[in-house]
C-alpha cells in the first residue's frame, strides 16, 4: 500500500531522512517511535508529499508520487492525515469541517456527505456538537472531530502525527480509544506516537527511528521485549522506566 | 447690528457670497453628472482592483517562483510610480504603441485606479494569507484540495476577516484617487467642478460642494472600516 525506496530528505545541511526503505502492506497498523528530531514527522509527511523527498521514491496505492507530474492531489483524497495540532477549519462548523472536502474535492452531494458525516460524528461520540465551531470544543473533542473529518473522505490510509501530544492528559484516552476502534477496522494506519500503551495494544508492527534512519523494525513483542539495537534499549529504558 | 453684518459679510460678498451659491445650485446637475461618472469609475475600478489584488496576493503568497516574482514586480512598479503618470501613460502612450486604439476616458479611469489599487490590495491580501497558520494549508491540501482550492475555501475566507478593515481604507482612497482623470478631461466630479468654477468663476461654493460629494461617498466606508476594526479587536 505504501512503499518508500531509498528516501532522503535534506533541510539545508541537515539530513532529516537518510536512505529510508519502508513497505507497508494494506491493512497494516504501523507505529513509528523515536526520539525528538529523529525524522518521524518528516517520514510520515513524505507519504502524502507534505514534504517532498530530496531523493528516492514514494509509491502510494500503486501511484509513484515522486514521478514528474504525479497526481498527488488525487492520491491525497484517499490518504487522510490527522495532525498534532488538529488543524480544524475555524471558520466552519463541525459538520462543515467534515463535509467541505468530500463535496468540493470529491464532488459528493451535500446530502450524502452530511449523512456519512453524522455517522462518523456519532462514531467519535460527538453527534451533539455538529453545529458548534471548533473553538467551542475541548482539545480532545477537536481531535476527535479531526479524525471524523479524515474518515469522511473514506480514506484507504490514515496517517497520524502525534495525535495526542497536544492534549491535556485527561483527554488523551478518549482520543486513543477512537484510534484503537479504527485500528480494528481494515484500514491501513501509520501512527507516530509516544504512547507506548497504544503501540502495544493497536500496532501490528513497530518501527524505531533515530537520526533519520529506521534502526529497528518488528512486531510490538519484538520491540518491547527483545529489542536488538542499543539505541532502542536506551530509549525504552528512559520512556518505560 | 453692524457687528452681526460684519460677521455674515462673507455671505454678501467674496468667494462664498449668497448669489454665487444660488448660481451654483441652479446648475447643480452639471456636478451631478460628474458625481455619477466618479461613482461609475470608483465602483468598476474597485471591482478590478479587488480581482487583481486577490489574484496577485495569492500569487505573491504562493511557493511558485514565477508567479511570485511577477506579483512582486507588479507591486513594485505600481506602488513606486505616481498614479497621475500611470493614467497619463495609458491615455497618451498606449494609443501610440497600438495605433488607432481609442480608449474611452472612463475606461482609462477604471484601468488606472484599478491597476494602481490592485497593487496595494494585493499586498493587503498577501499579508492576510500569510497571517493564517501553515497548518490550515497543510490540512486542506492533505484532504486533496489544490493550492487554489485551499485558498478559495479555507485560507481566503479566514484572511478576509483580518484584511477587511485595511481593504475598506483602500476603497476610500480609490474613490478619492478617481479624481486624477480630471487631467485628461474625465468628466468626473473633480473635472466637472474645475470646469464649472472656470466657466462661472464661483470657485468657493463649487469646491465646497465637490468636496462634500467626495465626503458623502467616502464617509460611509470609513465608518464601516472603523466598525470592522472594532469587531476584529473584540474577536
Ligand atoms: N521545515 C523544516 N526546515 C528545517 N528543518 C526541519 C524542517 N522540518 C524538520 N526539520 C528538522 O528535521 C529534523 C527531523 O524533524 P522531524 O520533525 O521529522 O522530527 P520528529 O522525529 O518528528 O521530532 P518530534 O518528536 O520533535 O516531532 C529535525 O532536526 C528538525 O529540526
Ligand atoms: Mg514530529
Amino acid at each position: 500500500m505504501i512503499t518508500l525506496v531509498d528516501v532522503c530528505k535534506h533541510f539545508g545541511s541537515l539530513h532529516a531522512l537518510q536512505h529510508v526503505d519502508l513497505e507497508v502492506p494494506a491493512g497494516q497498523k504501523l507505529v513509528i517511535i523515536g526520539p525528538s528530531g529523529s525524522g518521524k514527522s518528516t517520514l510520515i509527511r513524505c507519504i502524502n508529499m507534505l514534504e517532498k523527498p530530496s531523493s528516492g521514491q514514494v509509491v502510494v496505492d500503486g501511484v509513484d508520487l515522486t514521478a514528474h507530474r504525479a497526481p498527488v492531489a488525487k492520491v491525497r483524497q484517499s490518504v487522510a492525515m490527522v495532525f498534532q495540532s488538529f488543524n480544524l477549519y475555524p471558520h466552519k462548523t463541525v459538520l462543515d469541517n467534515l463535509t467541505l472536502a468530500p463535496m468540493v474535492v470529491k464532488g459528493v452531494s451535500r446530502d450524502e456527505a452530511t449523512e456519512s458525516a453524522l455517522g462518523y460524528l456519532q462514531r467519535v461520540g460527538l453527534s451533539e456538537k455538529a453545529d458548534k465551531y471548533p473553538a467551542q470544543l475541548s482539545g480532545g473533542q477537536q481531535q476527535r472531530v479531526a479524525i471524523a473529518r479524515a474518515l469522511n473522505m473514506h480514506p484507504k490510509i490514515m496517517l497520524f502525527d502525534e495525535p495526542t501530544s497536544a492534549l491535556d492528559p485527561e483527554m488523551i484516552q478518549e482520543v486513543l480509544e477512537v484510534i484503537i476502534d479504527l485500528a480494528n477496522s481494515g484500514i491501513t494506519m501509520v501512527v507516530v506516537t509516544h504512547e507506548m500503551g497504544f503501540a502495544r495494544e493497536a500496532a501490528d508492527r513497530v518501527v524505531f527511528m533515530d537520526e533519520g534512519r529506521i534502526i529497528e523494525d518488528g512486531t510490538p513483542e519484538h520491540f518491547f521485549v527483545n529489542p536488538q539495537h542499543d539505541r532502542t534499549k536506551l530509549f525504552l529504558s528512559k520512556i518505560l522506566r | 447690528m453692524s457687528d452681526i453684518f460684519g460677521r455674515i459679510g462673507f455671505l454678501q460678498e467674496g468667494p462664498f457670497a449668497i448669489p454665487r451659491w444660488e448660481a451654483v445650485f441652479s446648475n447643480i446637475d452639471l456636478l451631478w453628472q460628474g458625481a455619477l461618472v466618479t461613482l461609475t469609475v470608483a465602483s468598476l475600478g474597485l471591482a478590478l482592483a479587488l480581482a487583481l489584488g486577490t489574484v496577485l496576493g495569492v500569487m505573491g503568497a504562493s511557493h511558485w517562483t514565477g508567479p511570485r516574482a511577477f506579483a512582486r514586480g507588479y507591486v513594485e512598479f505600481y506602488q513606486n510610480t505616481p498614479l497621475l503618470i500611470q493614467v497619463f501613460m495609458i491615455f497618451n502612450a498606449l494609443p501610440m504603441i497600438i495605433s488607432g486604439l481609442f480608449i474611452p476616458v472612463i475606461t482609462i479611469g477604471i484601468l488606472g485606479v484599478g491597476m494602481y489599487h490592485g497593487a496595494y490590495i494585493s499586498e493587503v491580501v498577501r499579508a492576510g494569507i500569510q497571517s493564517i497558520g501553515r497548518g490550515q494549508l497543510e490540512a486542506a491540501v492533505s484532504q486533496g484540495f489544490t493550492y487554489v482550492g485551499a485558498m478559495r475555501y479555507i485560507i481566503i475566507p479566514q484572511a478576509m476577516r483580518i484584511v477587511l478593515p485595511p481593504l475598506t481604507n483602500q476603497a476610500v482612497s480609490l474613490i478619492k484617487n478617481t479624481s486624477v482623470i480630471a487631467i485628461i478631461a474625465g468628466g468626473d466630479l473633480m473635472y466637472a467642478g474645475d470646469a464649472f468654477a472656470g466657466r462661472f468663476g464661483h470657485y468657493g461654493p463649487t469646491y465646497v460642494l465637490v468636496g462634500l460629494g467626495y465626503f458623502l461617498m467616502c464617509f460611509p466606508l470609513a465608518i464601516l472600516a472603523r466598525r470592522l476594526e472594532d469587531r476584529t479587536r473584540v474577536a
